[in-house]
């Protein structure tokens, strides 16, 4: 339920104009919800960025995310897989 | 992990079954500057709350779709978590709420000059939500106010 909570936040904020990336942990829910713009990550339910207490780690797929807003080729609604 | 296989039979039947709601159209917003000069919020659906505020209620059905605005120099470490579903390990977050909410970690980026700053403010909200009517309508839409009234121009969005 996360999934869909955070794509329709998602949905909401980028109809006022903020520009958003989602992080996914569920491809079915992606797939079928839809958010505008979203990083897929391998991870299990509770572990969105992977490791705890690990900065480096949390920032690779932070900036991963991040670079998603950067990517101009990207179109709506855009799933991306997070490479290692 | 990251798929179906993590749950139990019964969640999965759940899932399977679930009518999701499909965004359509899908909204679009182009960053409209560098991300050096963006300022940004964070969303995180892991139910978490700053000291001094209600809890998230766990007897609300269809789940509780309110949010909460959580000051972004919070120490992380004072944050509680009300997150209801027992469908996933809680025990990272608990040990580190970076995990699901990375308030330390976008203030580095902004000392670092990634992103040009953090909002003051950024939102939390419970993602167990099965009945998300009134979240659609009426509590997101309210919630991103707070954030258009900030000049955001990103958002990072973290499930759990």
């Amino acid at each position: 339920m996360c999934n869909q909570a955070v794509g329709l936040a998602a949905a909401e904020l980028e109809r006022r104009g903020i520009s958003t990336v989602t992080i996914q942990l569920l491809r079915e829910a992606a797939e079928k919800v839809r958010p505008p713009r979203s990083l897929f990550v391998p991870f299990r339910h509770g572990y969105p960025l992977d490791k705890p207490d690990d900065a480096d780690r949390q920032h690779e797929i932070i900036d991963a995310a991040l670079r998603l807003l950067e990517d101009d080729s990207l179109k709506p609604p855009a799933l991306v897989d997070f490479v290692e | 992990m990251g798929d179906m296989s993590e749950f139990s039979m019964t969640v999965r039947l759940f899932l399977k079954a679930y009518p999701w709601k499909k965004i359509d159209p899908v909204p679009w917003t182009p960053l409209s500057k560098p991300l050096e000069e963006c300022r940004l919020a964070l969303v995180s659906s892991a139910g978490f709350v700053p000291p001094g505020q209600e809890p998230f209620a766990d007897d609300v059905t269809g789940g509780d779709p309110s949010f909460r605005a959580v000051p972004s120099d919070v120490d992380v470490s004072t944050l509680e978590e009300y997150h209801r579903s027992e469908s996933f390990d809680h025990s990272g977050l608990l040990g580190d709420p970076n995990l699901a909410f990375p308030i330390d970690r976008v203030r580095e980026l902004a000392d670092r000059g990634r992103i040009g700053s953090v909002n003051h403010r950024y939102l939390s909200f419970m993602g167990s939500v099965t009945a998300p009517r009134r979240f659609m309508r009426e509590t997101a839409p309210a919630a991103v106010e707070w954030l258009v009234e900030d000049e955001v121009d990103i958002a990072l969005l973290v499930p759990v």
